[in-house]
């Protein structure tokens, strides 16, 4: 297996992007540069300025409190009502500015970027979208305090602690989801009719359909209509009125909300024991062969080819099934899977992928605040904001646009003309790229007419585009 | 409150869905129709609500069904606005309203693709792969139908333009295009530039996909409409102008929109919805004071990948459904008309017991555009445009000749 080149591949296609001396230390067992980086507890990421997913829900609560009185008050179109609805952004922006530029430093400097790539991944994977203002103070702590701490984990258990984190429940509306039979819906019944109350389906159709089985994979509209009923009551504390009880912005069952009595889901009956009646279901439904068909999909989409040959799918959905979802155990399949090391470079970066490469290669410092995010804005992926649950999008030809060109390599001459005076691209670009380096980049980047015009090259370069 | 059976046909003019509209065979349109015609395809990713922009408010289970969601009908606070009963427009379409008086917008209901399962993602691939499956091809029907077009005088061009990073499904394939998406970034020198067309001349996808940017930047940036901004699709919707309205620029603009997945609070005349359908409407305006007389020769298509659930669910919104609504509009169409096959919305009249019922398939309209005004072959638009749609027969008579 081993080429000239999979030092490189180790280091771009499994990692982040290789920085200065990395290749030297991968050597000769680019493989077990990767597998030492799946030992040990993922380290917990910590800023200041970051705060917990219950401490910020807790204090929304409040401010939404005093937006209702603010209307109450206040007239239609007049500016205290005005004032009152930005309120929320307001207090979200610092936070999720805070999230995303820890995340962006992890990114750019850490040892580990193996393991940091599997995180970003299940992030993806498990997608909360920032243009629901309600998560915008919390998809950073999604990732986190759920994903991050688990990806070394078992797949059930970071399924279990994605589907009752505040954020999920919030970005997929199940925290107000009511039983329709629930003690919850007949209080309200009685005092007002025509109140509508019942189940909302988001949460029970996006885990089966995205984060599970897999959309054709067998299951029908009434096992998501049950497996919602199954999951009414998991909700989260101390919002006002009906959904007053628990500790504030915290995960919390409301048996006062759940549909009572036992429930069928993909032909299996679930006694109604609370909360356990729900994670009996996903425990079940994680450990089904299309949930590992999907996941290895979806691995070998991200790590190896836009369509992954199925015998790469079947050699990580078997390591899937045969380990119970022994998370480093399927990421070391994918490093043995046909095709995991394959050349050409099949994977066009996405921006983000693009973005962090660069300023690892480059070693360039993260700055303070909005700035250093701006990138991710300007070539089309904000953090933390793909537009639905689905996620942002795996292929080339989702990224690989005219104008998505033209942008990147307009930010590329943005970045060589900052700092190309203090770069020398001739000797960076074997240092980044490796056995990758074709001699056409060389040839350009050895004639430049400046030094940051050769680093803009660079940068442009064919080989830097993919991984 | 005019009562009606079941399934009633309804219908402004002299048209009947059934009669008239539908007949397959070669169209006849004014000869310059394949230079001059403009369309545009707007994608409304998220599944609109139907029942919400053009609520059939006289239909008897309407009211009762869509509790706080329901709008009321016209002349009252909040009222829709009139097109022909039972159905209403959302009072925030006040743009398409005033189409719809200048017959120049034809609103279809309880309408959908081949799709019938309730995943955005699988819907969307559909509604963009123009086949009957999800993921079955990886070109979209927009492209293939551009592919098909008789070609125009001259070198060989970009027929269609991606407002976007990137293009959508809808219009990838073999037909070339191009995306254009406004940059904050300042533009490269030319020697850089051409440094960096020669590092790509090995490189097939990038020394393309650069081309078709330099070549649409230099369009967007002949287009006056440029400078103008404002509303929240302002700059796209100039952009799509400036393109459209050249005489040798692409004849074909898509762009998308998110945000009508309407789970939680809804709201009804206004609330969340009522604002992004303000949104939308006004971007529409402005398109078409954008293309200015281009606009006679347009035809827009909006459409989503499918409705929403008839009944409010336990959050005042509304969940993954069927049957939707889909508009068209344009100084080139035929218009001041709701084409419905409406099925009601009685229990018994609901699709699975909870969506509305789709009775007419959007290839059906896509399809009679194609051929009406951009004059795709007949054959080709039942065969690579739309395979296996031969039971969804073109509409005819939806493009002013």
């Amino acid at each position: 297996m081993l080429q000239p080149f999979t030092s490189a591949i180790a280091a771009n296609r499994f990692g982040l992007g290789a920085r200065p001396g990395d290749l030297a230390h991968i050597g000769n067992d680019p493989v077990g540069w990767l597998r030492v980086q799946l030992k040990g507890a993922p380290p917990a990421l910590a800023a200041e300025g970051l705060r917990s997913s219950a401490d910020i829900i807790a204090q929304s609560l409040v401010v939404r409190r005093e937006i209702r009185q603010a209307r109450q008050e206040a007239k239609n179109g007049d500016a205290a009502a005005l004032e009152a609805v930005i309120k929320l952004p307001k207090l979200f922006r610092p936070l999720y500015i805070a999230e995303v530029t820890a995340r962006f430093r992890q990114a750019a400097a850490t040892d580990r970027p193996f393991l940091e790539r599997v995180t970003q991944f299940w992030t993806n994977h498990f997608a909360v979208s920032v243009d629901k203002v309600a998560v915008l103070g919390v998809a950073g702590s999604l990732e986190r305090e759920a994903i991050r701490p688990r990806v070394l984990g078992n797949f059930t258990g970071l399924l279990l602690a994605v589907e009752q984190h505040p954020a999920m429940l919030l970005y997929l509306d199940n925290h107000i989801s009511v039983g329709p039979h629930s003690r919850a819906a007949a209080i309200v019944g009685r005092r007002n009719a025509k109140r509508p109350v019942g189940i909302n389906e988001n949460l029970a159709r996006e885990i089966m359909e995205l984060h599970t089985l897999g959309v054709g994979s067998g299951y029908t509209q009434a096992d998501v209509t049950t497996f919602a009923e199954v999951i009414t009551g998991w909700s989260i504390g101390g919002e006002a009125g009906r959904f007053s009880s628990g500790a504030p912005g915290q995960f919390v069952f409301r048996s006062e909300l759940h549909e009572p009595g036992a429930k069928v889901v993909l032909g299996k009956r679930y006694p109604d024991n609370g909360i356990e009646q729900g994670e009996a279901v996903l425990r079940d439904i994680a450990a089904r062969p299309a949930t590992a068909h999907f996941i290895a999909t979806k691995l070998c989409r991200h790590f190896i080819a836009d369509d992954p040959a199925p015998a790469a799918v079947a050699h990580v959905a078997n390591a899937f099934t045969s380990s119970s979802g022994d998370l480093p155990t399927v990421y070391q399949a994918l490093l043995t899977a046909p095709g995991a090391w394959a050349q050409p470079l099949s994977k066009y970066k996405t921006p983000s992928d693009y973005i962090v490469s660069t300023f690892r290669g480059l070693e360039l410092p993260v700055g303070d605040g909005r700035g250093a995010l701006g990138a991710f804005e300007v070539l089309g992926q904000r953090t933390y904001s793909p537009g639905s649950p689905a996620g942002w999008p795996d292929r080339s030809d989702d990224w690989s646009g005219a104008s998505a060109l033209m942008k990147r390599i307009e930010w590329a001459d943005a970045v060589g003309q900052r700092v190309g005076g203090r770069r020398e691209a001739a000797g960076l670009a074997p240092e980044l790229l490796g056995g990758n380096l074709s001699a056409n980049t060389s040839t350009a980047i050895s004639r430049a007419a400046s030094a940051p015009q050769a680093l803009t090259l660079l940068l442009a370069a064919p080989e830097f585009m993919r991984r | 409150m005019q009562s009606f059976g079941r399934r009633r046909f309804i219908q402004s003019g002299a048209w009947a869905l059934g009669a008239t509209l539908v007949t397959s065979g070669v169209s006849f349109a004014r000869a310059d129709a394949d230079t001059k015609s403009r369309f545009v395809f707007v994608i409304l990713r998220g599944a609109l609500d139907g029942l919400a922009v053009v609520p059939p408010y006289g239909d008897p289970d309407y009211a009762s069904l869509r509790r706080d969601l329901a709008l009321h009908a016209p002349g009252s606070a909040g009222g829709v606005l009139p097109l022909s009963n039972p159905f209403g427009l959302h009072p925030s379409c006040q743009f398409l309203h005033e189409c719809f008086t200048a017959r120049e917008l034809v609103v279809f209901h309880a309408i959908s693709s081949p799709y019938r399962e309730r995943s955005h993602f699988d819907g969307q691939d559909v509604l963009e792969n123009g086949t009957v499956r999800p993921h079955a091809v990886q070109t979209g029907w927009l492209n293939r139908a551009l592919a098909a077009m008789p070609v125009r005088g001259g070198a060989e061009r970009e027929r269609g333009v991606a407002l976007g990073q990137n293009v959508p499904l809808v219009m990838r394939g073999p037909a070339a295009v191009t995306s254009w998406s406004p940059s904050k970034l300042a533009a490269l020198d030319d020697d850089t530039l051409q440094r960096i067309t020669d590092l790509y001349a090995s490189d097939p996808l990038l020394a393309k996909r650069l081309a078709d940017a330099l070549a649409a930047d230099e369009i967007a940036a002949s287009s006056q409409a440029m400078a103008q901004g404002g509303t929240r699709y302002g700059e796209v919707i100039n952009a799509a102008a400036g393109f459209l309205r050249r005489e040798d620029g692409p004849q074909v603009a898509v762009f998308d929109t998110i945000g009508w997945d309407t789970h939680a609070n809804e709201g009804s005349a206004e609330g969340q919805l009522a604002g992004r359908l303000a949104a939308l409407d006004a971007g529409l305006r402005t398109l078409k004071e954008q293309l200015g007389p281009v606009w006679k020769d347009t035809a827009v298509v909006l459409a989503t990948e499918f409705g929403r659930t008839v009944a409010v669910n336990g959050t005042r919104g509304t969940d993954h459904g069927t049957g939707a609504a889909a508009f068209l509009l344009g100084g080139a169409v035929r218009g001041g008309r709701v084409l419905a096959d409406w099925p009601g919305l009685s229990a018994r009249a609901l699709y699975q017991g909870r969506d509305l019922q789709p009775t007419l398939d959007l290839r059906a309209v896509l399809k009679g555009v194609l051929q009406e005004h951009l004059l795709v072959p007949y054959d080709a638009v039942e065969s690579s445009v739309f395979p296996d749609s031969a039971r969804a027969k073109a509409l005819k008579g939806l493009i002013r000749t």
